[in-house]
């Protein structure tokens, strides 16, 4: 199938596949079964009885690296699979097809035991800052226990230490420790969850849409937060948002994606001042910004199909201005351009755009 | 005489702890085919305010005071078969869910069809022809299929489209549109808020749209008004304020916004949170964050912390600031002056 | 809601007393009152050897002559027996302490065991799912298929014949809190698995896992506390349940035998006696029974209101 041909045709040279990526994801791909068991499967079609089974395709394919000290942002709608990308290498879900790599040990296929040591240096914050903190857990208990598992060798005194240290760093005061966590703001919450991601010093963190649920005001404030600590730290970031906004801030480097395949990555400033994909162009006209008098998007014509029944070739061929026959057929592949973006896109290919 | 007319308006709710103050001293007007933005942050009441122009606060909250004109009407010492009468009718509104707002047992036609014959006495032929019309005034795409499908079956976006068309049918006067696009993706976000817009402009319909998005309020409102912790602090036209907010919240909310911070650079945040409505700082609810709390010699501005500020017309604004009075102020002595 | 930061952290107390559970039951009159009545039992019964007149249990003190008194309130009765007497001469006011102790003892045993087995199958199926999910859930339907009265009657049937009479009524106890027990343990697991499940997919749980925490400690110490709130509300059914399988058990012979009667026995040694107008025999430990039983289900439906979802917000 030409999904071959694409993983292929996307594998990073000798050269970028260097030592300074801390994490590399290859050929990707994650289907979630809607058919229920085996019994349920099982269909009368045409006087046999046939197996049936359907599929979610989340990820179709995905190929990222993320080089150690940069902000990877993976941007998309609902639907593009990012949150299940997020999820896949943290080790929450385990892929059906493709590899992680951290820091060149390949991580997907090892046993919760053999992980342990990766989840000291791996961290995740989450989007709802409402239920990522136990609601029977004191701020205090939820702090420590991370470090009891990933240091116990420390004593009481040390972890206490600790504990008071990373939450003067994430600007919350340590007596907040003997309360709980529903007596918080939405913000207040997230900087406790991003305190506990940071309890372990880990040198890698994955953020699935993390000021997504938080005021405007507040999110710039958690914003800056993160920001300072990967200055301090020297943290890696792989964030998760579909706010353009925020990856034009902060990002080093975007990822767009669009029903679980990545349509194109670049560094930020050359996405925003020059988008090539069609998906990009209309996703960034999209954004209403304040010096508009009206709306000026590049309208799409359709609905974002089902991730059930993928469109053959390419999965934005069915919403595309520019589509051809190629486009219907054959599934792009992401090519290297002159300036470093890497556009899976035959009209970008053909030179037609 | 403006279509609607809001004054003094004072919404309470009676909680275990005491009674909190949601709305305090509102107002407002919406001239016809006018399109006015709230704009606030969660918790400011921007909500409650939208809800109780149509009486819809569920007890415990009560409309404690003040005025609701439409076309010179009261609408807040009407009956209910009154108000009835103006709900869906000529003041219709959008609630932010698609899901919620669609009965999931009916099918869509079923659900516009009850609309329509609850305000008019036509048949379910007529009723359902009317429908499909508006349905095709949304662009939804094969409407007749759509008259029989049910809520699920469709997405978010289509969804928003019919409850657009719903909130159209009977020709109102008003749409209120609490944050309908919040809930959807950004580029289906770009499409229903042009659809709006177009349609407001067609059919001189008023829009009073709910927000905490700054980008669409610039795109679609003339007016708006920004509310802090129950009380609005400042209005005017959409794009004076935008450009040139004088309220410190205003402009700290604007500074706030990624697009306005150099990439890279830390961004401009306010400190602190909103105050919850039962535990109001004295004086300006906004002082314990305000960076413009002192005076150009140093000292601080002792109105901020003892006095709520009354509204300043400045230009085409209206402004609560004690700053801002005080630097209009020393403008015009300097004029007379002169 | 934001809290300022300089107050300190709130006491065990003081949560109590501002917490929406204390101020819904300051302002429920029936709740109050129900547990009032249910406490008051309670109490009278665990404290039958220090408030009964006489004990029922020492054949010594039964006189046969003072059988079928009446209550004091009726002519004939002796103001020593003050409910009146039974069949046998026992003073009907310290057998009804004592049976009530013995209804309680074995509501609340049986109660312990369903949760014990219930919340430990359900939280194992609803966690782990799977194969595992699939078993359990079988094993429950499979067990709620059998009433209580058949699994009683077979198991009593069988213990009767292999172990003989006396050590039946011995432990009788302990079986009827076995049978109550494992009958009606899937109540328990299918709430709780229903708990689990939506507690599963909360960011917490994902946290946990992201920390490199392993799945036991996960179910126990972050799932199972966020899932006891239901488990609070139909305990308090259940024992109101399990106190009436074991009256109707006892009415029907299979459950508590005469000599360490319980509620039911009470009520099914009165029976025969109505016909010839000793009805108080049967009728007053009747009525404490649905005393009991109505105070324990109001509680119940109460607490029901009052932990529904919105206060898992807090």
């Amino acid at each position: 199938m030409n999904a071959q041909a694409e993983t292929i045709a996307t594998m990073p040279t000798q050269n970028e596949a260097s030592n300074d990526s801390l994490l590399q994801i290859r050929g990707l791909k994650k289907r979630f079964s809607l058919s229920g068991d085996f019994l349920e499967q099982l269909r009368f079609k045409g006087g046999k009885l046939v197996r049936h089974q359907e599929f979610i395709h989340a990820i179709n394919g995905v190929n990222l690296d993320i080089k150690r000290g940069e902000a990877l942002c993976v941007v998309g709608e609902s639907g593009c699979g990012k949150s299940t990308v997020a999820r896949t290498v943290m080790g929450l879900i385990s892929p059906s097809e493709g590899e992680i790599r951290y820091d060149s040990q390949r991580i997907d296929d090892l046993s919760s035991k053999q992980l342990l040591p990766y989840r000291k240096r791996m961290q995740m914050i989450f989007q709802n800052p409402y239920a990522s903190l136990n609601p029977r857990m004191t701020i205090q208990q939820t702090l420590e226990e991370p470090l009891r598992l990933h240091h116990p060798d420390w004593n009481r005194q040390q972890i206490l230490d600790k504990v008071e240290e990373v939450m003067h760093s994430v600007g919350i005061d340590p007596d907040w420790g003997k309360r709980f966590g529903h007596e918080f703001s939405g913000g207040q919450r997230q900087r406790i969850a991003i305190a506990r991601a940071l309890a372990v010093d880990p040198e890698f963190i994955v953020a699935d849409e993390p000021i997504s649920a938080l005021d405007v005001s507040i999110q710039a404030q958690v914003l800056n937060l993160l920001m300072d600590a990967q200055r301090d730290r020297n943290l890696t970031y792989l964030f998760i948002t579909h706010d353009l906004a925020v990856v034009e801030h902060f990002g080093t480097r975007v990822a767009v994606m669009y029903l679980g395949t990545v349509c194109e990555v670049a560094t930020t400033a050359t996405l925003f001042a020059k988008p090539r994909h069609p998906y990009t162009q209309a996703l960034l006209s999209a954004i209403p910004r304040l010096e508009d008098d009206r709306p000026q998007h590049i309208r799409l014509s359709g609905e974002v199909p089902t991730p059930v029944n993928l469109p053959s070739g390419c999965v934005f061929h069915g919403r595309c201005p520019h589509a051809n026959a190629r486009c219907k057929q054959e599934i792009p592949a992401l090519k290297t351009q002159d300036d470093g973006t890497r556009v899976a896109c035959h009209a970008v290919e053909e030179g037609r755009l | 005489m403006a279509l609607l007319e809001v004054s003094h308006l004072d919404v309470r709710f009676a909680l275990r702890q005491g009674e909190v103050r949601a709305l305090r001293d509102v107002n407002f007007t919406l001239e016809r085919g006018e399109r006015l933005g709230i704009v606030g942050e969660s918790g400011a009441g921007k909500s409650v305010a939208a809800f109780s122009l149509l009486n819809l606060i569920a007890k415990p909250g009560f409309i404690a005071g003040g005025s609701i004109k439409f076309e010179g009407k009261e609408l807040n010492s009407m009956s209910e078969r009154g108000l009835r009468k103006v709900r869906g009718n000529r003041i219709s509104m959008i609630f932010q869910d698609p899901m919620m707002t669609l009965n999931p047992v009916l099918s869509i036609g079923e659900q516009m069809v009850e609309c329509l014959k609850a305000h008019r006495r036509i048949s379910t032929k007529e009723a359902r022809a009317i429908a499909l019309d508006k349905l095709r005034q949304v662009q939804i795409p094969s409407p007749e299929k759509r008259l029989d499908q049910y809520p699920h079956e469709l997405s978010g976006g289509m969804r928003q489209r019919i409850i657009i068309a719903i909130a159209l049918l009977l020709d109102p006067d008003i749409i209120i549109a609490d944050e309908p696009t919040t809930a959807l993706d950004v580029t289906i976000q770009a499409e229903i808020m042009a659809l709006l817009l177009e349609l407001c402009e067609q059919h001189n319909v008023g829009l009073i749209l709910i927000t905490h998005d700054l980008g669409v309020v610039s795109q679609v409102t003339q007016r708006m008004l920004v509310m802090y912790a129950g009380r609005v602090i400042e209005q005017g036209p959409s794009r004076e304020i935008i450009n040139d907010p004088q309220h410190p919240y205003t402009q700290g909310l604007i500074n706030a916004l990624p697009q306005m911070a150099t990439p890279g650079e830390k961004l401009n945040q306010i400190r602190g949170s909103m105050p919850s409505l039962s535990n109001l700082p004295s004086g300006c609810a906004f002082h314990p964050r305000c960076d413009f709390i002192n005076r150009a010699d140093g000292q601080p501005r002792p109105a901020c912390t003892q006095q709520v500020p009354d509204f300043v017309e400045s230009g085409n604004c209206r402004v609560a600031c004690h700053m801002v009075a005080e630097m209009l102020e020393d403008r015009r002595l300097k004029e007379e002056t002169l | 809601m934001t809290t300022s930061t300089t107050s300190t952290a709130p006491s065990r107390w003081e949560r109590l007393r501002d917490s929406f559970l204390w101020y819904s039951f300051k302002r429920d009159r029936t709740a109050q009152l129900c547990l009032a009545v249910f406490i008051c039992l309670v109490i009278a019964a665990f404290s039958a050897p220090l408030l009964a007149p006489t004990d029922p249990y020492d054949l010594a003190q039964i006189d046969i002559l003072a059988s079928e008194l009446p209550p004091f309130w009726i002519d004939g009765a002796d103001e020593m027996y003050t409910l009146g007497t039974d069949a046998q001469g026992r003073d009907l006011l310290s057998i009804i302490l004592y049976g009530t102790r013995v209804s309680l003892l074995i509501g609340f045993g049986a109660v312990a065991l369903q949760a014990l087995l219930g919340v430990t199958f359900g939280l194992m199926a609803g966690y782990l799912g799977g194969r595992v999910d699939a078993f359990l859930m079988r094993l429950a339907d499979i067990q709620l298929s059998f009433s209580t009265l058949m699994v009683a009657i077979v198991v009593g049937a069988v213990v009767k014949a292999t172990m003989g009479s006396a050590f039946y009524s011995q432990y009788a106890v302990l079986m009827l809190i076995l049978i109550i027990g494992l009958a009606e343990w899937p109540q328990y697991a299918r709430t709780v698995r229903a708990s689990v499940l939506a507690e599963k997919n909360k960011e917490y749980v994902d946290a946990a896992r992201v920390m490199g925490l392993r799945s036991r400690r996960i179910m126990f110490r972050h799932v199972l506390p966020n899932t006891l709130s239901p488990i609070f509300v139909i305990s308090t059914v259940q024992i109101a349940n399990a106190i009436i399988s074991e009256a109707a058990l006892s009415f029907l012979g299979l459950g508590m035998p005469e000599t360490h009667p319980s509620l039911g026995s009470l009520i099914k040694a009165g029976f025969d006696y109505i016909q010839s107008g000793s009805w108080w025999i049967t009728l007053i430990p009747g009525a404490v029974l649905v005393v009991l039983v109505l105070s324990i289900n109001l509680l119940g439906d109460w607490l029901r209101d009052v932990m529904n979802p919105r206060l898992y917000k807090g």
